[in-house]
């Protein structure tokens, strides 16, 4: 298990690298300079500018610089930001975006969860339908038409919640519903799907047949066979929830770092784009990691043979 | 199916008991919330001063060095005192300077310091944190773009300086004890006066700024105040507040205790936040506009920046001056600003804004006295653009469009394609490209049309007028002529002492540029919707540098 462990850890490093290594050389390809008032500056007055920073060495050599510095854990200094570390704009901004990631992942899950169990069990009833319908709307609907909803109702119109900001606690409420309506609708489909499979098999009938009553079978047999297609789907939306979004971030004026993502790349900040593609990266490897034990653990079936 | 209902039941709970949580804390924060800025520190009351806004943007830098943008320059504007401030009327009123005294050439200027202003760490501004400031500036080991564009050409020796061709300290700035301060400018600059406000000319404290380091102006610790207002807090990408300076040589006439700003990047969330009480002014897009046009708190801010289209003149049909005409005059401004901007902005008709900078001796306004160089009448452009295909033996065309690639621009673009193909036998195609694509083939000059704006740098019709310079350095339309070059470097060399003379000159140039020789066809002059509570008193409105000054701005009857 340890080795398996180290191992991934290997690949994890190269993939790593590879990724800088695409990343670095496909944004060098984006137009314009990092500098902030290139319409003003005459030719000769942005060169100057951009050789203080190194941008005027060829390619490979800012390749090597960067590459370098990274092995050191130095991400280097934005742009927009002047001369602020690029991992002092991360770890500041992925506080937010991690909280309400992570707040809409878990209600999201155990609602999206509790639906389609709930669909599964009437199947083709009323609360199937319902969920259905839930599920289907979740998934159609823009967030950004349910933020924009939300905020007007719950926030101007009735006052229940903060409208929009990061003060507190109750200012994620609204965010965090507003971004777990996506989780919902696919974990709901998911569940149903998966459930009405499970619960049409073969050792249910049995387990039905000796006696154990219908939410036993349901929670005790049914549930964790359900699971596997669920944590699957889980990982990948885990990611990109918590690397943050644009739009909910804009709508509720969350300081996160999705919005500061896209804007590091409309302002050739290299070195923010750099960094947040890596620590994306790096997430998004780990959860897959993360997952793959988590496999074993629910279905002993896919249990890793091999040492341990 | 009683089972079921049992199920359903705890469903039932389970939701509400999370609902209620939920709403619980959203009542103590709505309770909060209603006198947002005061939760903070409690100072609780009536009619407290404190001014609640928003930002569409973090602060970049608060180095005055490296800033390059609306948002820092406004925070720089409001915590820090330059030489000079700019009063309601954009005029120069004292800062850290007293008063001046101009060498008869006008190109040494001697500034008698004050001697009651400190910084916020209690040591005195002196003549020595403007040369240390200016120097560091220039310096091309600094890295700033805003330094060399600004004091280039305007302080001795600057270009030298930053090209690292001469040594920092050979700049045109010495302090000559401390409390006077003696600028060398490299010819005489009658903008100066107002120029000294910008945020690239305030002092900087250097004993600070090189204790603090890698880490000067990074946080609201590292940060120094010599102006109206001094940081409290700083959470970045979130917002940030500003008190009172108490230790500000004019601390009397500052009412405001506080002013707390918050990021808020979508205009509907502005609107949202503006409505509950949350923030006191908020910048409308053109679709709130209708909503709110009757309302008191709706207004319009006028900016002095303009858009227009730039025509390259290197390319075969647009060197012909009758179709840079006809393209002058096929657009509808009026319908264009009323219809696809609706937010208050102005048919262009030349290239110096209005109410921007006013005559000498009348008092005024550049536009007023020139008129308008350009308007829109669909039949003189049929007239000029048969003339032009004549003239070129061609009897179609299709020219390419170079625009934005947001929604508003969009919409812009289409109209503006729209209204040039009523030129018969013209074909527009519109080419929408994000900003740095656009400035990369402006630099190359690989474009026929392009939709292209300015704002000013300093307060003086020659930062929209030597653009079109046979050298300028953003002309980049191919416009290359003599009389032109004549007119604004006799202005900025021969006439810089004779304000009258100098004015004349301009307009004539102005006359040339847009009327005879059709270099660019004028858009709009862009304005701002917003709403403003009716308490927000004493905020004034820069045509450069800071947008606002918050200096004497206070609330009553909130």
């Amino acid at each position: 298990m340890v080795r398996y462990i180290l191992e991934r850890l290997v690949y994890m490093l190269i993939t790593l690298l590879l990724i800088a290594t695409m990343t670095f050389f496909l944004m060098k390809l984006l137009p314009g300079t990092p500098l902030s008032a290139a319409d003003k500056l005459s030719e000769e007055q942005q060169a100057i500018v951009l050789e203080k920073y190194g941008l005027n060495d060829p390619l490979p050599v800012q390749y090597f610089n960067y590459i370098t510095g990274l092995f050191q854990g130095d991400l280097g200094l934005s742009f927009q930001f002047d001369n602020r570390e690029v991992t002092t704009i991360l770890l500041e901004r992925m506080g937010p975006s991690m909280t309400l990631g992570a707040q809409s992942l878990i209600l999201g899950t155990i609602i999206g969860v509790l639906l389609g169990l709930m669909a599964a069990i009437y199947h083709n009833g009323v609360v199937d339908y319902g969920s259905t319908f839930i599920a289907v709307i979740g998934k159609s609907i823009p967030s950004f038409v349910f933020a924009g909803i939300l905020q007007f109702y719950l926030g101007v119109q009735w006052g229940l919640f903060p409208v929009a900001l990061w003060e507190g606690w109750e200012y994620t409420i609204l965010p965090t519903i507003a971004l777990a309506i996506f989780p919902i609708a696919i974990a709901a489909r998911y569940m149903r799907t998966e459930m009405l499979e499970v619960l049409g098999s073969d050792f249910i009938t049995t387990a039905r047949a000796k006696g154990v009553n219908k939410f036993g079978v349901v929670f005790k047999h049914g549930l964790r066979n359900a699971l596997i297609p669920i944590i699957t789907i889980i990982g990948p939306l885990a990611v990109s929830l918590m690397t943050g979004t644009l739009v909910i971030e804009n709508i509720f004026s969350v300081p996160g770092i999705g919005e500061q993502f896209v804007k590091s790349i409309n302002t050739n900040d290299y070195p923010i784009i750099m960094g947040t593609t890596l620590f994306f990266s790096f997430l998004f490897i780990l959860i897959i990691l993360i997952i793959d034990l988590l496999y074993g653990l629910i279905d002993p079936r896919i249990r890793l043979t091999e040492g341990d | 199916m009683k089972k079921s209902n049992w199920l359903l039941l705890v469903l039932t709970l389970a939701l509400s008991m999370f609902l209620a949580a939920c709403s619980g804390g959203g009542d103590s924060s709505s309770e909060g919330g209603e006198s947002s800025g005061s939760d903070n520190e409690g100072s609780g009351g009536d009619g407290e001063q404190v001014l609640n806004l928003s930002e569409s943007a973090d602060i970049p830098t608060m180095d005055s060095s490296m800033a390059t943008d609306a948002v820092a320059f406004q925070w720089l504007g409001s915590t820090k005192d330059g030489l000079y401030r700019l009063d309601e009327d954009a005029q120069a009123e004292p800062g850290i300077a007293k008063d001046h005294e101009v060498s008869e050439d006008g190109t040494t200027y001697t500034f008698n310091l004050r001697e009651d202003a400190t910084w916020s760490n209690g040591d005195p501004v002196t003549a020595e944190d403007f040369v240390y400031a200016w120097q560091r500036a220039v310096n091309p080991d600094t890295g700033s773009e805003y330094g060399p564009y600004m004091m280039n050409g305007v302080i001795k020796n600057a270009e030298a300086i930053a090209s690292g061709e001469m040594e920092v300290s050979e700049l045109g700035v010495t302090a000559k004890d401390d409390y006077t301060l003696e600028v060398q400018l490299e010819q005489a600059t009658p903008y100066f006066e107002t120029l000294t406000s910008f945020g690239t000319f305030l002092p900087l404290n250097q004993d600070f700024v090189e204790e603090q380091g890698d880490n000067y102006a990074q946080e609201a610790d590292a940060l120094l105040s010599n102006g109206p207002y001094k940081f409290q807090e700083w959470n970045h990408g979130e917002g940030w507040t500003v008190v009172k300076n108490e230790d500000y040589w004019d601390a009397e006439n500052v009412k405001l205790d506080k002013i707390n700003v918050n990021v808020v990047k979508d205009t509907a969330t502005g609107v949202n936040l503006y409505n509950s009480g949350e923030i006191d002014r908020t910048n409308l897009s053109s679709e709130f506009v209708d909503e709110y046009r009757s309302s008191e708190e709706f207004q319009i801010k006028d900016e002095p920046t303009l858009f227009y289209i730039k025509m390259n003149q290197e390319g075969e049909v647009l060197s012909n001056v009758n179709a840079r005409k006809a393209i002058q005059y096929a657009i509808d401004r009026q319908g264009m600003v009323d219809v696809i901007l609706n937010n208050g902005s102005k048919a262009s008709t030349g290239q110096v804004p209005e109410n921007f900078v006013s005559h000498p001796e009348s008092g005024k306004d550049f536009r007023e006295l020139n008129g308008d160089l350009v308007t829109s009448d669909l039949e003189k452009a049929k007239e000029h653009w048969n003339k032009a295909k004549e003239e070129l033996g061609k009897d179609s065309v299709e020219l390419e469009y170079l625009g934005g690639d947001t929604e508003t621009a969009k919409n812009l673009d289409a109209y503006i394609k729209d209204q040039l193909e009523q030129l018969e036998g013209l074909s527009v195609k519109v080419n929408s490209v994000p900003f740095e694509v656009r400035l990369e083939r402006d630099t190359n000059m690989n474009y026929q049309l392009q939709n292209a704006g300015w704002g000013p740098d300093y307060i003086d019709p020659n930062t929209f007028l030597n653009l079109w310079l046979t050298d300028g350095g953003n002309n980049h339309t191919g416009y290359a002529s003599e009389e032109y070059d004549k007119l604004i470097n006799e202005a900025n060399t021969d006439l810089a002492q004779d304000p009258e003379a100098r004015w004349e000159n301009f307009l004539k140039a102005e006359e040339l540029l847009m009327k005879e020789d059709a270099v660019l066809a004028p858009l709009y002059q862009r304005s701002v919707a917003q709403l403003q509570k009716p308490y927000v008193k004493g905020v004034y409105v820069n045509p450069m540098g800071a947008d606002y000054t918050y200096k004497y701005a206070y609330i009553e009857g909130k």
